[in-house]
């Protein structure tokens, strides 16, 4: 492996609660699940370390309270992270744990480096301002002034996710879930992210819309060569969309590597268990 | 029994509580200060913001104007004026030249103000990223790591719709490249009058709990676009009926009888003024 990951996490960490002398000890902490009996400190996510190279699709699967989402959040800054690093490939952030930025800092990474699409489109956008403005939104943060410029650029974007022109300045709390999701992937990408995290993006969309949208994001990450993280329980999404593939269980990671390889050649019990059960 | 009040109606220790709050507002120009807002013989809304900074202000030497969307004489001034006249028994005045406090609803006065007067306006709603966020928690995370993309998206939303901004007051301003401010709901053509202003401009919304500042030289720059720069609304030939000013805010007005449109001066002092001085000139050069 020659490449430089763009996005490296080591020993992430988060948990709820502040843990007692059972569930503090490095090692055995004697956890019924991802939380201590003890003292009811759940464990969200225990030291995860994974790499996403330049325009590869890390998919990250694992059932119900596994730590997927939590995981993003933290990523995003949504959520603080208890300990552990990050580091993105930069010229500006090179070698800083993105972490242990100041706030402004972390503002800066959200509104230049990431892009996020959330399950559910009422935390990525603004349902009473127009689609278009949803978009500007993103592109005023990254400091661009000039409104012709950003709405060429919206335009363009809407255009590619199927969105007709003629409805652009509608809010999007008048659309339908499917569009909802488009207008927010648009969003997403309309600063040219490096980095896309998308949480469980089709769960919810009927199938063929759920088709619309995959296909979209496998065209972006060909032609945009976007790294992205994607964050799902359908292991049939995670089949079509990730070139390697991470299985958290408990706030753990129990198994990783190419999809093909886990999804034909599980070796972990609870992995085996989720490949059969796909039905 | 009648009691006496207290020198400008609050006693000590509420005034001190203001003046802190105000001191705090000038030394971080445009951020919002929040203050214990009291109780007020008038309703909040009705300019307890302004009411509370000019009583905690005011002193004995003091020469007070009240103006009211520009008029001196409008019921809302003349109540304001009167409370405070009763407790500190200050001299009123209609000159803004004359006056070292005004406290004013929604205009700045079209006289420049100058070193050492004071400006206090009254605000309804201090918070300008409120429509995009509705909680103050967000706001004040927005404002400490000055994300002020919610502001902006709000005047993109204007052009995507109208055109062009269409806000009709109140629109937004950056104090000291920092902090994003509701400038109280002055018109457009006030805006440019804060920036660099000789006077000292107190802003406070008593409803909203809020007190913030524009100090002396400070510079204030209305938000705008590259493709879309800030403009004032326009009076171009458009001049008054009562005293011929031009190049001032005035009012559009419709003669039911006549069905056509006069303008008028919004300030009325100043119109009064000039009246005065041409009838002056006029006897004058009869007389000689």
């Amino acid at each position: 492996m020659y490449e430089e990951p763009i996005l490296s996490v080591r020993n992430l960490k988060k948990q709820f609660g502040p843990g007692c002398h059972q569930c503090n000890q490095e090692h055995d902490k004697g956890l019924e699940k991802n939380y201590c009996p003890n003292c009811g400190t759940v464990y969200a996510c225990q030291d995860i370390s994974f790499d996403l190279f330049p325009g590869e699709i890390l998919g990250i699967v694992g059932e119900s309270g596994s730590g997927k989402s939590t995981l993003m959040q933290c990523l995003y800054f949504d959520a603080d992270a208890t300990s552990g690093e990050a580091y993105i490939h930069d010229a500006a952030l090179d070698g800083q744990n993105v972490f242990s930025l100041s706030s402004q800092k972390k503002r800066y990474i959200r509104n230049h480096k990431y892009g996020m699409v959330y399950q559910n489109p009422v935390h990525g956008l603004k349902m009473n301002f127009s689609s278009i403005g949803n978009i500007a939104e993103k592109l005023i943060a990254a400091g661009n002034r000039n409104v012709s410029e950003m709405e060429g650029v919206g335009k363009t974007l809407l255009e590619n996710v199927h969105i007709p022109l003629f409805r652009m300045k509608e809010a999007p709390k008048n659309f339908s879930g499917g569009m909802q999701q488009r207008v927010q992937i648009a969003k997403a990408l309309s600063n040219n992210p490096p980095i896309l995290f998308l949480d469980e993006v089709t769960t919810g969309l009927d199938l063929s819309v759920q088709a619309n949208v995959l296909d979209l994001i496998k065209r972006i990450q060909r032609e945009l060569g976007i790294s992205m993280v994607v964050v799902s329980h359908d292991l049939a999404v995670i089949r079509m969309l990730a070139d390697r593939t991470i299985v958290m269980l408990n706030g753990e990671i129990i198994e990783e590597g190419l999809t093909d390889q886990i999804l034909e050649d599980p070796q972990h019990a609870y992995t085996q268990q989720l490949v059969y059960s796909l039905l | 029994m009648k009691t006496n009040t207290h020198f400008a109606f609050f006693d000590e220790g509420s005034k001190k509580e203001i003046r802190r709050a105000i001191l705090k507002a000038v030394a971080i120009p445009g951020y919002q200060v929040p203050f214990a807002s009291r109780e007020m013989p008038i309703a909040r809304g009705w300019g307890t913001g302004g009411l509370q900074i000019t009583l905690s202000i005011i002193g004995k030497q003091d020469v007070l104007k009240v103006i009211d969307q520009g008029a001196d004489e409008s019921v809302n001034a003349v109540s304001i004026k009167k409370l405070v006249q009763a407790t500190t028994g200050v001299k009123l005045t209609e000159r803004t030249q004359e006056s070292s406090i005004i406290q004013s609803r929604h205009r700045i006065p079209e006289v420049a103000l100058t070193e050492g007067q004071i400006l206090v306006l009254q605000v309804p709603m201090p918070e300008p990223l409120r429509p995009y966020e509705a909680k103050e928690y967000q706001t004040k995370i927005l404002h400490s790591e000055e994300d002020y993309s919610g502001a902006w998206l709000m005047l993109f939303e204007q052009i995507m719709k109208y055109g062009q901004t269409a806000t009709g007051a109140d629109h937004p301003v950056y104090v000291n490249n920092r902090y994003v401010m509701a400038p109280s709901p002055i018109p457009r053509f006030d805006n440019p009058k804060m920036h660099q202003s000789e006077a000292l401009i107190l802003l406070g919304a008593g409803r909203e709990k809020k007190i913030y500042a524009v100090p002396p030289y400070t510079d204030v720059a209305s938000l705008a676009f590259d493709d879309y720069p800030f403009a004032v609304e326009s009076f171009e030939g458009k001049h008054c009926h009562l005293c011929g000013a031009t190049n001032v805010f005035m009012d559009e007005l419709i003669d039911h009888s006549t069905g056509e449109t006069i303008y008028q001066c919004n300030d009325t002092s100043y119109c009064m003024e000039r009246l005065n001085a041409n009838v002056e000139a006029e006897v004058e050069e009869n007389h000689v």
